[in-house]
């Protein structure tokens, strides 16, 4: 290169110092060069990513999990025995597979995969899913005691829990359904994976992450100290599903190894306050105030399935709008009409892409319409489950002695040591220590 | 649970265990059907270099604090050019391996002598931090060999990729494990195995 050829590019160098904002085109502006001693030009490296033997590696570790929380927790009644299997969780799960792909995630995938045939969900996504479920529906919450990172994490900093005061704890019960409902909701459409956005333990698992996952996951783990294992009562989408499979679970942990003499030594020992006092299902003094209660929240219910599915529907704009297809539309719109006198580096990269306008509003017009079915199955879904909630709390159930309630049970193994028919068993003490029930 | 004299099953626990039976069907066959219309490779994120306008974000977005996103250089559609518009920046002084005429910012891109008049452009990833000046430089006026690309040895494939979350050209997307890399020139044959 020498030369007029020289001072031509460097011309052409000055000419091109605008800034041009252009997609870097494959043009051959210089020719292949033509080596004249014996150059060998370097590979190009490829480093491949997991292989499928470790997935299946991480299909065969979460069964076993599973299996040994579950005997753990049933046949062998082990509080030690569960908590080792929960730092070898941790360990793998968390810090190994950096926490990501678990099952409370999975349910993002899933929902995907229903409504979209052409996502070819992976196999191994598909199981994380599928099996705590199924393990669940027969030996109960085993997976959140010992198994998932998230739990585990949160259930190692429990330091002085406190009892939630019930009407906090019925409240607060209710976000992980709105959680779910969202996350189902923006997975479907394509808006975004929340649950992955917002949760708070990967990254301390990544040993990365920006300022705000950092603070949050911390002041989740500091708020655990004294309310235990916070996002998994309050906000775990998955916990839902698992409340629900551990309510119709075949078997299940139960406190006392046989016979529950309600001697009330277990009644403070669940930091999770899953252990239902024989109290609440005292006869009740007004029997007939009490069905008329019952009575006006079967009928309001309807109401408030459809009262709820209208107002979620009414949400579907604002909703739609967390979207990015739709947001770049509103954009683009908003500066066609002159409305919007900055333009943002999404809406000039879509105008030089050259796609037309019209393509992009009916995409929108089609998310916004499935937004609004969505808002309506969304909320007819929450507006139902307000309505049994409200039923259950009127009902009462006869109860022989102390109780699990399933649904909340994490099957952790703490109350085990509580209770005197226990230690019995365990051999520490005698039958004939066993405190008298007055 | 109430109790009726005489039976061994209640009614409740008969609801209970017709309800138990139908999750579990409705969990297995629901899995059956998703498995069956489901790919048995992981897929994992790339971008494709063709939609890539090297807006920067790729080295800001990523979950890690190093970017798992690194440019490659594809030396087959490379021209070697002594006045490399991916290695010197716009009105370099010298045609040198000077750090003042540089466009990267951390100097990972390493020029030696090959032999008059070519010079051989190398990235050193472990410098890289996904950037993309270069890669606009090349690609506005070079050969656009050098591009950026997921370096699945780091990326930890999130299960929704922050970085094509904000993606402002929709550059990324889901490629199947066994060919994770969309590449450019005689790499992309080799790579694909034609």
């Amino acid at each position: 290169m020498t030369g007029p050829i020289f001072r031509q590019r460097w011309l052409l160098f000055l000419v091109f110092l605008l800034p041009v904002l252009c997609s870097a085109q494959t043009v051959e502006r210089f020719p292949k060069p033509d080596f004249q001693t014996d150059y060998t030009r370097p590979d190009l490296t490829t480093p491949f990513p997991r292989t499928e033997v470790q997935e299946i590696i991480d299909i065969v570790v979460l069964i076993g999990a599973l299996s040994l929380a579950s005997y753990f927790a049933l046949r062998l009644r082990s509080r030690k025995a569960v908590f080792v299997l929960m730092l070898f969780s941790m360990a793998y799960f968390g810090f190994y597979r950096e926490g990501c792909v678990c099952s409370v995630g999975a349910i993002q995938n899933v929902s995907y995969a229903l409504f979209h045939p052409g996502y070819a969900i992976p196999v191994s996504v598909v199981l994380f899913f599928a099996v705590p479920l199924l393990f669940t529906l027969f030996f109960g919450r085993t997976f959140c005691a010992a198994v998932c990172p998230l739990g585990t994490i949160q259930d190692i900093v429990v330091i002085k829990p406190v009892k939630l005061p019930l009407w906090l704890s019925h409240c607060l019960s209710l976000l992980p359904y709105v959680y779910l409902g969202l996350a189902v909701l923006f997975a479907t459409t394509g808006a975004g994976f929340i649950i992955c956005q917002y949760d708070p333990f990967i990254g301390f698992y990544r040993f990365s992450a920006s300022f705000h996952m950092v603070l949050l996951g911390l002041s989740f783990l500091v708020l655990g100290t004294v309310v235990a294992r916070p996002y998994c009562r309050f906000l775990c989408p998955y916990g839902v599903l698992l409340d629900w499979m551990s309510r119709l679970s075949k078997t299940h942990a139960t406190i006392t190894p046989d016979l529950c003499s309600e001697c009330r030594l277990c009644e403070d020992s669940c930091p999770f306050d899953a252990i239902r006092l024989p109290d609440e299902s005292q006869v009740v003094p007004h029997k007939t105030r009490e069905v008329k209660r019952l009575a006006i929240f079967i009928v309001l219910l309807p109401l408030l399935v459809a009262g709820s599915g209208w107002i979620f529907s009414r949400l579907g704009d604002p909703l739609a709008g967390q979207h990015a297809t739709v947001a770049l539309a509103r954009e683009i719109q908003a500066e066609n009409a002159g409305l919007r006198t900055e333009t943002t580096e999404n809406s000039r990269t879509f105008r030089a892409a050259g796609k037309p306008d019209s393509d992009l509003f009916l995409e929108a017009e089609a998310l916004q319409r499935q937004f609004t079915t969505g808002g309506w199955i969304l909320g007819a879904f929450l507006g139902l489950v307000f309505g049994v909630k409200l039923i259950q709390l009127t009902l009462h159930r006869k109860q022989t002695g102390y109780e699990i309630d399933r649904g909340v049970c994490l099957s952790c193994a703490r109350c085990f040591a509580h209770c005197p028919y226990e230690l019995v068993r365990r051999g520490e003490i005698s039958l004939e220590e066993v405190p008298e029930v007055q | 649970m109430a109790k009726e004299e005489g039976s061994s099953v209640t009614r409740r626990g008969f609801v209970k265990t017709g309800l138990n039976a139908l999750a579990g069907l409705s969990l297995v066959g629901g899995s059956g059907l998703l498995i069956n219309r489901s790919s048995s490779e992981e897929l994992v994120w790339q971008l494709d270099p063709n939609l890539c306008v090297q807006c920067e974000k790729c080295s800001t977005e990523c979950v890690l604090a190093e970017s798992a996103v690194k440019v490659v250089h594809s030396t087959s559609m490379c021209g070697y050019c002594d006045l490399c518009s991916g290695y010197l920046e716009p009105g370099a002084k010298s045609r040198d391996t000077g750090a003042e005429s540089q466009l990267c910012p951390t100097g990972a891109i390493k020029r030696t002598y090959v032999e008059d008049p070519y010079f051989e452009y190398q990235i050193d990833e472990k410098l890289c931090i996904g950037c993309g000046k270069c890669v606009k430089g090349c690609g506005a006026f070079g050969n656009g060999s050098m591009y950026l690309q997921v370096r699945h040895d780091r990326c930890t494939n999130c299960n929704e990729c922050s970085i094509a979350r904000i993606c402002p050209a929709q550059a990324y997307s889901r490629v199947p494990a066994s060919r994770s890399y969309l590449l450019r020139g005689d790499e992309a044959q080799k790579f694909s195995g034609i």
